[in-house]
């Protein structure tokens, strides 16, 4: 067992824990992204930051991989930390304000105003689908391509992948684009199952047979709006 | 080649050469490294070899091919041993005359770098004042040794401090001298080598253990790495082999950037001939310590020089960091205790074991022993490689070694550190470099890369160049380095293009804390260094651009316009330079700049001879 002290109550963890869980197990709220019990930390949002150490050497560490020492001390809503998930928050809301889930990040921890330009986009990158792929569905069919600011998630050379079996786990478990079915594109998406039905969702056990994620099906409700 | 089945074999070997060596006979040595060789040190080597045969001098006189001697300036460069006179910038028919003069034991003064002050020609290298303030232990071992001859790195006491770490001492002798030295990493972070090294050891025998030789030198600028690896790949193989020996370790890797394939081809040549005797692999030297090295090349991403992403790319996964703890140390490459050390690191691990630790630590101050290899570049006069004892100030580096600003605008800062460096005003320049000063003035050591700024480098226009450079090179994985960056760009891209705000410049220093503060790895916590420090240190010019849209260097082409003073005589010269056709004016009459066509690419400022174009 390992004993630290989190805003100055002592808790003891099993060996190989993480300060996310040692935290949660005392019951300190610490906001997630990428973080999904079941999938391995990964440390991609930086939301779960919490500050360790002491005086100048007290630094901020995403508290979903950084493993708990014994006697470590961890500040979970220090003002620094406060200071940090705020300006994350106002990141993720000025490139992909759609996702319910940042929007309710956001109201939570009292973030008032975006100043950046304002930007349209869908995914953070955090990785989950891409785990919950490799993890759970054991498929590994998608994965991260690029680096720095042409970073993306997808399959090789945008291909429908031969590993994908259409789970869509990777819609479900999705923080931002969630509910985001790249049907129109049927050359580029992730599933593109329901496109080779023809015509599309007319057999409705046909689309139950694929498990598909989306159900209702967004292809049905598109051609129901036209 | 000679297999070397034990030490009193080697060192036979190693007298025989050194006593076969008649250091009288006039050698003509040409530095072709990469650098070298563009600026054309390939073609002169052919014409000394033609020259050499054609005359019959073989044997009277000797030609070495070396790595780079760091003077970029200069080169093509020539060297004449054991007189040490050095003609700079030779061409084809001049290297002909060389050779001539050479073998006649004469001097072409013509031929001679004159002093910019006086005028005054110059004979000796060592008395140039570029190479006569440097300490140089590593860069003067680039002179001596032709990098794809073993024998020659022998002869001038290659692998006799491997030799001598295997022959009487222990491990725990190589390690006790290592830490002793006070030697720090020369990749930027100054972390005590002999501690990293001790831990290493520390971890439990009989397992795999892996040493690294980091080459992934990526900052904009820096090639003191390359130099090193160019033009003594030896010193490297030798470093890591007492490393490896002090340790414990089984396994080397060298991972260098696949964009420096001089370098890959030395190090290829260097660790084959090692083997071939019996230097490298299975019983070295008899002695029943067996340690082999492979190369890994990088596929150029910046971020593979942090070590855990340099792990992973190893691994051949992609290069991403990773939470640290656990540290390389204990779980590296496949889980195997890892220890990583820079090129230049390794490169001074010989140094120290032969001259024992405490000589080795009389150089530099108390906390920063040896020397580091800086490389000088920007709007300095003399550009090279320099190689400093620690503690030396900027003040010495720029203006004594330097030789001042390339032009006639004022010096004004100087970048240390790269991409996760900052900037240090003219004002500071009598800081000591060492790890700790510069660190306290924002900025950090780095790899050694040192950029010379004057009057005419706006200071938002740098801090912009380098988010671009992060922007693009961060790996990707945390939130706030990828978007952080990105942003921080955006808004130094506003306030370039004159729509920034005072709110702007709040936001900006706001979210580079945050980054700082919030990634996981060294480069998105360095990342916003290069703003921090401009707007510590020079505030008012983001003012500038802000308050009164105005770029004072003149860089900003948003906020700047040309126009043609009375200094213009009319000699069309701008006219046929510009690609707009924006200029006008008949013959001798003076020219005007139709504003509307300008597109401030600056053609008829850098034609023009009367300086009659105005920057405002």
């Amino acid at each position: 067992m390992i004993n630290l002290v989190i805003n100055g109550l002592n808790v003891s963890v099993e060996d190989g824990s993480t300060v996310l869980e040692a935290a949660r197990f005392l019951g300190f709220p610490i906001p997630t992204l990428c973080h999904v019990d079941g999938l391995s930390p990964y440390g991609a949002c930086r939301l779960c930051v919490v500050e360790i150490g002491q005086g100048p050497r007290a630094k901020l560490v995403s508290s979903c991989t950084y493993p708990a020492e014994e006697g470590l001390k961890v500040r979970t809503a220090s003002a620094r930390v406060v200071r940090a998930r705020k300006m994350i928050l106002e990141l993720l809301l000025a490139s992909c304000p759609q996702s319910k889930t940042i929007q309710d990040l956001a109201a939570a921890h009292d973030v008032r105003q975006q100043r950046f330009k304002q930007e349209y986009e869908d995914c953070i990158l955090c990785g989950l689908c891409v785990r919950m792929c490799e993890e759970q569905m054991m498929a590994k069919a998608i994965g991260f391509r690029g680096r720095g600011e042409k970073r993306s998630i997808g399959t090789p050379f945008d291909i429908k992948s031969d590993e994908c079996r259409l789970c869509g786990g990777c819609m479900y478990i999705c923080p931002a684009c969630q509910l985001r079915c790249t049907y129109n594109e049927p050359e580029n998406a992730i599933c593109g199952g329901c496109a080779n039905l023809s015509p599309p969702c007319i057999e409705k056990d046909q689309f139950d047979d694929m498990m598909c994620y989306l159900d209702p099906c967004v292809a049905c409700e598109i051609q129901k709006d036209k | 080649m000679l297999k070397l089945k034990s030490l009193d074999d080697f060192r036979t070997l190693q007298d025989r050469l050194q006593t076969g060596r008649d250091p009288d006979i006039p050698t003509i040595v040409i530095p072709a490294g990469t650098c070298g060789q563009a600026s054309g040190a390939s073609d002169i080597i052919r014409v000394a070899k033609r020259e050499i045969l054609a005359k019959e001098l073989t044997g009277k006189v000797k030609l070495r091919i070396t790595g780079c001697h760091g003077f970029c300036q200069i080169e093509p460069s020539v060297l004449i041993e054991p007189a040490r006179t050095v003609y700079p910038n030779v061409g084809l028919r001049e290297m002909a005359l060389i050779v001539e003069a050479v073998a006649k034991g004469e001097v072409l003064t013509d031929l001679l770098m004159k002093d910019p002050q006086t005028g005054e020609q110059i004979e000796k290298q060592d008395d140039l004042p570029f190479f006569s303030k440097q300490v140089r232990t590593l860069l003067d071992r680039n002179e001596k040794v032709d990098p794809i001859r073993v024998y020659n790195y022998l002869e001038h006491g290659g692998y006799s401090s491997l030799a001598k770490a295997l022959g009487k001492r222990s491990p725990a002798w190589v390690i006790e001298q290592v830490k002793d030295s006070g030697l720090r990493g020369r990749g930027g972070a100054g972390f005590p080598t002999g501690l990293k090294w001790e831990m290493l050891a520390k971890q439990p025998n009989g397992q795999e253990k892996f040493l690294v030789c980091n080459a992934d030198e990526g900052d904009p600028g820096a090639y003191m790495d390359r130099s090193v690896l160019e033009g003594n790949p030896h010193s490297i193989i030798e470093g890591m082999l007492i490393g490896a020996y002090g340790t414990g370790s089984t396994h080397g890797v060298i991972y260098v950037r696949n964009e420096y394939p001089l370098a890959i081809k030395h190090l290829v040549i260097a660790l084959r001939q090692a083997s071939e005797l019996n230097l490298l692999g299975k019983n070295i030297l008899g002695t029943g310590f067996s340690f082999d090295i492979q190369i890994v090349r990088g596929a150029g991403a910046f971020v593979c020089g942090e070590e855990t992403a340099l792990i992973r790319s190893i691994e051949g996964k992609m290069g991403e960091p990773r939470q640290r703890p656990p540290f390389p140390i204990q779980k590296g490459i496949d889980g195997k205790p890892t220890a990583i050390n820079n090129v230049e690191t390794w490169a001074n691990i010989p140094v120290i074991i032969d001259s024992e630790a405490e000589a080795f630590a009389k150089t530099g101050t108390k906390n920063n022993s040896g020397t580091k290899i800086f490389s000088l570049v920007g709007k300095i006069r003399n550009t090279g490689l320099v190689e400093v004892p620690m503690g030396i100030t900027i003040k010495e580096i720029v203006y004594d070694i330097g030789g001042g600003p390339s032009g006639k605008a004022e010096i004004k800062a100087v970048q240390t550190g790269g991409p996760s460096g900052g900037c240090i005003p003219a004002d500071k320049f009598d800081l000591a470099v060492d790890y700790d000063s510069l660190t306290e003035a924002g900025s950090i050591m780095g790899s050694g890369g040192m950029i010379v700024m004057d009057e005419n480098t706006c200071m938002v226009d740098v801090a912009k160049y380098f988010m671009h450079f992060l922007k693009d090179e961060s790996c990707g994985k945390c939130y706030t380095c990828r978007k952080g960056t990105q942003r921080m760009y955006e808004i130094l891209d506003d306030i370039s293009a004159g729509k920034g705000t005072p709110e702007h410049l709040d936001l900006l220093e706001e979210l580079a804390v945050v980054v700082r503060d919030t990634t996981m790895c060294g480069l998105g916590q360095t990342a916003p260094n290069p703003v921090l420090s401009t707007l510590r240190y020079f505030r008012d010019e983001y003012l500038e651009h802000i308050e009164n849209k105005r770029c004072p260097a003149g860089v900003c082409k948003e906020l700047i316009h040309y126009s043609i003073n009375e200094n213009c005589v009319g000699c069309q010269a701008c006219v046929k330079a510009c690609p707009e056709d924006a200029i006008t004016g008949e013959k001798k009459q003076p020219h005007t700049i139709d504003a509307a066509k300008c597109i401030k690419c600056g053609a008829c400022r850098s034609v023009c001879k009367f300086e009659a174009v105005d920057v405002t």
